[in-house]
């Protein structure tokens, strides 16, 4: 009788549980392939039916792909995207790495008050109007630097890399010291080989965010010539008439809809490829920052 | 008499100036020793050059422009030229009807975010837990992290793809059950709800990791010692899945309320619009309109200020809170 009613309660409870993470999962899912469905849409469809959920896959349409794919507006912009996020984030981590070794070496005189000065402007930050004086006072306004240059040190990305390199072997770095290696040639030779993980954490968060920059960018990039793929985004998607930002051809077979929703599913693209390969280095980083609480 | 008096006065001269050759050469010591110190260290200290340059440019630089809060500041004159006008921006917003509308929205959206979000992520944490199929709970975790990643210009898109009175899948539904179409994001009424539900879509997933770790910290025999008592899987969750994630539960509380002023700027910035102002419009926001669009840079400093000063406390407080409540700080 009691294993009975004990399985029963495991059965019910396993019912319960899987049925919240199959809604959560469909919940979440159902947005995401209505972005895809919506862009693979051809105009004559529209003009019929409701679209729904299902598009037969005969019916789809890569019409809005090939013309943005095509279009120079697009391709500046994505280039202009892939400029950011690979020399922001190089930029980042020759500012982030040595500064976090300089500060994991305990016996460093001064090292209580160089934290102390990184942790201040993360409690009390200036706002938006004063760090913009300052982008607009050194010439950066219409430069890649603008938007690369004011988060160039990720406070929290430079202390969970300093606490990393503070649990490294000691010994390792020592043996290398008396062997005559400077500080320079040990990090370059002894430590960085050992950081891997700890560096593609802290890249990747960079990179994601150099990625979705659209903020500073629209503070800082009035020319069109310089602004990523999230500003054309924004454009495409606010303006009342598309053919402001991106010529749209009155006589293609995607419809304006499609046109928007394929802008959308090709800037999360790279996010959805390669996030899943790497997801372990981002869950890792999060939780070496929980651990410090 | 005399000579004790001479010869105390000479010993006091002798003993000044031993005391004084003594912290001449002890300073020069130190001197040299700092020398040393710093020379022994040089490598670490022009490593830290560029971050140093870093921060001074881009931190402090700021936090010294900052005071144009208290001027009335004139581009030509620059931020040191520019005339004093004390808290006179600061009482000019306090006395404002924008004051308690932006302090009231900011305040009410961070907290509908904390008290609606947070449930659902221990829930979804103790769900992954829990599943007897493995790999639905990792196929659950990569997708429901993915969107935390995704920038909010890509959940306005994903948004008008589902709430657009046009062409939105909610409201294709609401219109085949004989509705009429809602303008979500442009609704007062509605703006709220799209901005909390778009946030909880997004960060859920993300929101359950931490709870993981401290599910998986949780020593099993105490699930078994239970079970073989007799208590029931919701008894197990409520006397030893929650309990042993309370104190998880606590900081991140203590820490989202030590940020509760940040509603979300950018995700307020990407979906409101002039109709939803009365509900959506937040300090940063605010900030934003006043300094970059209506060139009041000193009145939007000052409101940045505001926000930084009383952030700054709250922060201290959540932290002081969290130190006594776990043992540690985040910021020690």
């Amino acid at each position: 009788m009691r294993t009975l009613t004990k399985s029963w309660d495991d059965i019910f409870f396993q019912f319960l549980v899987n049925s919240f993470l199959v809604v959560l999962l469909v919940a979440i899912l159902i947005p995401m392939w209505r972005v895809f469905v919506q862009s693979v849409t051809p105009l004559h469809y529209i003009d019929t039916k409701t679209l729904g959920l299902w598009l037969d896959p005969r019916m789809w349409s890569f019409e809005a792909y090939k013309q943005l794919l095509s279009h120079p507006a697009f391709v500046r912009a994505t280039t202009n995207s892939l400029i950011i996020t690979l020399g922001g984030t190089a930029v980042n981590m020759a500012l982030t790495v040595p500064f976090a070794y300089a500060l994991s070496n305990p016996d460093l005189p001064g090292r209580k008050f160089f934290i102390t000065m990184a942790l201040i402007p993360f409690l009390f930050s200036a706002g938006l109007i004063p760090t913009y004086l300052v982008v607009q006072k050194l010439d950066l306004i219409d430069t890649y630097w603008a938007v690369i240059l004011p988060g160039g040190i990720g406070i929290y990305n430079m202390l969970i890399m300093k606490s990393f390199f503070e649990g490294l072997p000691e010994e390792l770095k020592e043996a290398a010291r008396l062997d005559g290696a400077n500080e320079v040639q040990v990090l370059w030779h002894v430590v960085l080989p050992l950081s891997k993980p700890i560096l593609l954490t802290v890249g990747l968060w960079y990179a994601v965010g150099h990625w979705n920059e659209f903020f500073n960018a629209i503070l800082y990039l009035n020319d069109s010539d310089l602004q990523p793929l999230t500003i054309l985004l924004r454009n495409i998607l606010l303006a009342a008439n598309i053919n402001e930002y991106v010529e749209y051809d009155a006589f293609s077979s995607a419809p304006v809809s499609a046109f928007r929703a394929a802008s959308v599913f090709l800037t999360m693209l790279p996010i959805i490829i390669i996030y899943p390969r790497v997801q372990q280095y981002f869950t890792k980083g999060t939780l070496l920052g929980g651990v410090k609480q | 008499m005399r000579r004790i008096f001479t010869g105390g006065g000479t010993m006091i001269g002798i003993s000044k100036l031993k005391n004084f050759i003594g912290v001449q050469v002890s300073r020069n010591q130190q001197l040299s020793y700092l020398g040393r110190t710093l020379y022994k260290y040089r490598w670490l200290y022009i490593m830290m050059l560029p971050g140093i340059a870093y921060f001074i440019l881009f931190r402090y630089l700021p936090l010294w422009n900052a005071q144009i809060a208290f001027k009335d500041f004139k581009p030509l004159l620059g931020v040191w030229e520019s005339p004093w006008a004390g808290f006179k921006h600061f009482t000019t917003f306090f006395n404002s009807f924008y004051f308690t509308q932006l302090i009231g929205n900011t305040v009410i959206i961070s907290l509908l975010k904390l008290v609606l979000g947070m449930p659902m992520a221990i829930i979804l944490a103790i769900c992954i837990y829990e599943t007897a199929f493995k790999r639905l709970a990792r196929f659950v975790q990569t997708i429901s992290y993915l969107p935390h990643f995704l920038s909010w210009v890509i959940m306005f898109g994903i948004l008008l793809v589902m709430l657009s009175p046009s062409e939105g899948l909610v409201n294709e539904a609401i219109k085949a059950s004989g509705g009429q179409p809602i303008a979500f994001l442009y609704s007062p009424e509605w703006f709220r709800a799209v901005v909390i539900g778009s946030d909880i879509w997004k960060d859920t997933g993300w929101g359950t990791i931490l709870y993981l770790a401290a599910l998986m910290a949780i020593d099993p025999t105490l699930f078994e010692a239970a079970a073989v008592d007799g208590a029931s899987r919701m008894q197990r969750i409520w006397h030893i899945s929650l309990p042993g994630i309370l104190s998880t539960i606590v900081v991140v509380t203590l820490l989202r309320l030590g940020n509760i002023l940040d509603a979300g700027f950018t995700q307020i910035f990407m979906l409101y619009s002039l109709p939803v102002y009365s509900v959506g419009d937040i300090l940063d926001t605010w900030v934003y309109r006043q300094g970059i669009l209506e060139f009041q840079f000193s009145l939007a400093t000052a409101v940045g200020f505001f926000k930084g000063v009383i952030g700054l406390a709250l922060v201290l407080t959540a932290n002081r809170l969290t130190k006594q409540f776990a043992g540690s700080g985040i910021y020690s």
